[in-house]
């Protein structure tokens, strides 16, 4: 397919920007300025402050004399930036790949765009009369390369639209400027007399590298089509992504669910052509007022079911806030992974890992929860009772260590265990009382001790020695002596657990 | 003709077949093959523990917690036996899960969702109970409103996942829909010929309300892999109806 790019130039950026948030300003003359080696210069101008004969670059007292009436007002630096970075998340309706071209102007690879706006010219007055909207002075322009679309939007006719092949007549009339070139390069051609780029298209190669350098001669090259220019998109463009744009802005709940069901559709449609199914996935609402709003969702496993992932987006489908209408939908898939051919037969009804239906749950779990909330539990090679355990990474991960079955560990362990003053045989019998909460307990049988080491090269402490013991009402208990029984100091006791 | 010759017994018999799924009981002899508490079984109203039905139990104290989280897991490991997984949800959970293998169930096999509302919890177990693919589910809340237990009720119901929904110390006990109320509490164990030690676990069972059942009360050992009845005391109905009340 030929390339197409729209070149967009704002001409008065900072400016306007000023102008929408002050509307008042509209009908002043006024410029934007920035300290400069200890003196105010002029860093932006409106249309008006230009018909006074004020440029960009003039020190704001030069301004001021010229015009006394000037209003200036404080720049920031990178602002121009920012503005730029907003209004190409805005273009992404018309097409997924934007680039900013600083410092005033963004590319657009409108590469099979155009037909959805009804040919080239309905796409360029489209994107001139919403930014004009907006209340932004453009001139837009489209061509075969970016150099070419670039040229025709600062120096050709408004809308201009050149034709694949037609670079070259297009161009040669321009100043040489048109070709985005360094500064000293364009006194150069200038002092040389080569004004328009006609002057020197046709001059060998080889004498211009010599006189202009090699950069000369690939921006000459990128604007006529023979090297190619790549573009530096703000959104990277996602491989799976689906778009919905509105002829009237939707509103509400029923609206948005249908794009969702709609785009779902045709995204899982794709997936499932490619043999891949979807792992995360974002939908984004453009808003009418220029924001937009996003839901995200994961999946613990790679799917094309369509029903499960619309329950998963319907949990979350509340946050959007529709305001004045949305007018355009689009669905990606961030991430995929290709669907192993073992996940076919997995609709029968086999419980355990492998099961959809349970991981469809999971998911509805985790996409309102958070999957961190969800825990599985491993054996870990430790004979610490709190390290003994470790989560699972994955709700899948299959053992590595076979459980300890040995010992009977408590079905109830406490976080932290728990003091309590014991009545203890020494030097390593099981106590015969002990007092836990203010209740007395009086051991009428016991096992032990297990003696369970502090593993020294991950924390350093005293040894335990547990007991399980049983009182008179019969509930059994796991207790445990902390250190052995010294001359200066006797050990701490504590209860760990219960047991059934 | 068939009506004739059916005497009335039949006819009651059949009647209570057909009146029983519409109680929230599944079809009769679900539960006999996979579950046997011995003389349990004939509390229930077609004499086997019910299955796809929402069973409550109360446990007041931890130890008592301890116990009930005990009996609960003998009970799952029957569920889980073909490898299915169990969803624990709680809001505070102490479940240690090296322990579980004690009573036949493997820890991998649970999936633990730890919240910190109890609505959160109650909403993730009807999700849970509503979906397909699950052996068992076990909510731990403190407290439970009839709305909440019906809505369970009617989530286990459409899909026929066994629920339990586990109150540790609850403030004020509500009637509730769920078809069986438990209350275990642990029992002195004994060890073979007085030997030394602690022995196998033993609760007192006590079923304290049943949906068109006989409440009781009974004394149970956990033997290794299984529920062992042990020969005591009958319990006496009436009494504990009305303790529960």
């Amino acid at each position: 397919m030929t390339k197409r790019f729209v070149a967009i130039w704002f001409r008065y950026l900072k400016t306007d920007w000023y102008i929408r948030r002050i509307p008042g300003l509209a009908k002043t003359a006024f410029v934007l300025s920035l300290p400069d080696h200890g003196r105010m210069v002029v860093t932006a101008i409106n249309a008006i402050a230009q018909q006074r004969g004020i440029y960009a670059g003039m020190s704001v007292a030069d301004a001021r004399a010229i015009f006394p009436a000037l209003h200036v007002l404080d720049d920031k630096p990178g602002h121009a930036d920012t503005i730029l970075k907003g209004l190409a998340d805005w273009c992404i309706r018309y097409t997924p790949c934007v680039a900013v071209d600083m410092p005033e102007g963004l590319v657009l690879d409108a590469t099979g765009c155009a037909h959805l706006w009804g040919g080239e010219k309905n796409y360029l007055q489209d994107i001139t009369m919403r930014l004009q909207h907006l209340g932004y002075q453009v001139r837009v322009s489209m061509a075969g390369t970016i150099g070419a679309a670039w040229a025709l939007s600062r120096f050709g006719e408004p809308l201009a639209i050149i034709e694949p092949g037609g670079e070259k007549d297009a161009l040669s009339p321009l100043p040489a400027a048109a070709l985005r070139l360094q500064a000293a390069t364009l006194e150069r051609l200038q002092k040389l007399g080569l004004r328009q780029v006609g002057d020197f298209m046709e001059m060998p190669p080889s004498a211009l590298r010599r006189r202009f350098g090699e950069a000369m001669l690939q921006r000459l090259d990128q604007a006529l089509g023979t090297e190619e220019e790549h573009l530096q998109p703000v959104v990277p463009v996602e491989d799976h992504q689906v778009r919905l744009p509105c002829m009237e802005p939707i509103l509400t709940r029923a609206g948005i669910e249908i794009a969702l069901q709609t785009l779902l559709e045709n995204l899982c449609a794709r997936l499932k052509t490619e043999g891949k199914g979807l792992r995360t996935a974002v939908f984004k609402c453009f808003r009418v007022d220029g924001k937009i709003m996003s839901i995200d969702i994961g999946t613990s496993r790679a799917t094309t079911n369509v029903t499960h992932l619309f329950k998963l987006f319907e949990t979350k489908l509340d946050t959007i806030e529709p305001a004045l209408g949305i007018e355009l939908f689009l669905l990606e898939a961030s991430k995929t992974d290709d669907v192993s051919p073992v996940q076919k037969n997995i609709w029968e009804k086999n419980a355990g890992l492998q099961n959809t239906a349970l991981f469809e749950l999971l998911d509805r779990l985790g996409g309102k929860f958070g999957m961190h909330r969800l825990h599985r539990y491993l054996p870990d090679e430790h004979y610490w009772p709190e390290r003994s355990i470790k989560p699972a990474t994955s709700l899948s991960e299959q053992l590595t260590t076979a459980w300890k079955v040995e010992r009977p560990r408590p079905q109830q362990l406490l976080a932290r265990p728990e003091p309590i003053q014991v009545t203890a045989p020494i030097p390593d019998y099981p106590p015969m009382l002990f007092r836990y909460k203010g209740k007395l307990h009086t051991v009428k049988k016991a096992d032990g001790p297990e003696r369970i080491e502090q593993e020294w090269w991950l924390q350093e402490g005293q040894h335990r020695d547990y007991y399980t013991v049983e009182d008179e009402e019969g509930n059994r208990y796991w207790l445990f002596r902390l250190g052995h029984y010294d001359a200066d100091k006797t050990p701490g006791w504590f209860l760990h657990g219960f047991f059934a | 003709m068939v009506l004739m010759v059916s005497t009335k017994a039949d006819i009651i018999a059949r009647l209570r077949r057909d009146i029983l799924p519409l109680g929230g009981f599944r079809s009769a002899g679900h539960g006999h093959d996979v579950i046997d508490l011995g003389p349990i079984n004939q509390a229930f109203p077609d004499g086997a523990f019910p299955l796809g039905a929402i069973h409550e139990f109360i446990s007041s104290g931890i130890e008592d917690t301890a116990a009930t989280s005990g009996f609960i897991l003998g009970i799952i490991s029957r569920l889980a036996q073909k490898g299915g997984l169990t969803l624990w949800i709680s809001d505070s959970r102490t479940l240690f899960p090296p322990a579980l293998l004690l009573f036949g169930v493997q820890p991998d096999n649970i999936i633990f969702l730890d919240l910190e509302r109890e609505l959160d919890c109650l909403w993730a177990a009807e999700e849970a109970l509503k979906s397909e693919g699950l052996a068992a589910v076990v909510c731990e809340v403190q407290n439970l409103s009839f709305t909440a237990s019906r809505r369970l009720q009617l989530a286990v119901e459409g899909s026929g996942i066994t629920g339990f929904i586990f109150r540790k110390n609850p403030r004020k006990l509500t009637p509730t829909a769920s078809i069986a109320q438990w209350k275990i509490t642990s029992l002195p164990s004994e060890t073979a010929e007085d030997m030394p030690g602690v022995g196998f676990p033993r609760w007192q069972v006590n079923l304290t309300k049943v949906r068109n059942g006989k409440p009781g009360s009974w004394q149970f050992e956990f033997a290794g892999k299984n529920f062992r009845p042990l020969p005591t005391l009958r319990a006496v109905p009436q009494q504990l109806q009305k303790k529960a009340v």
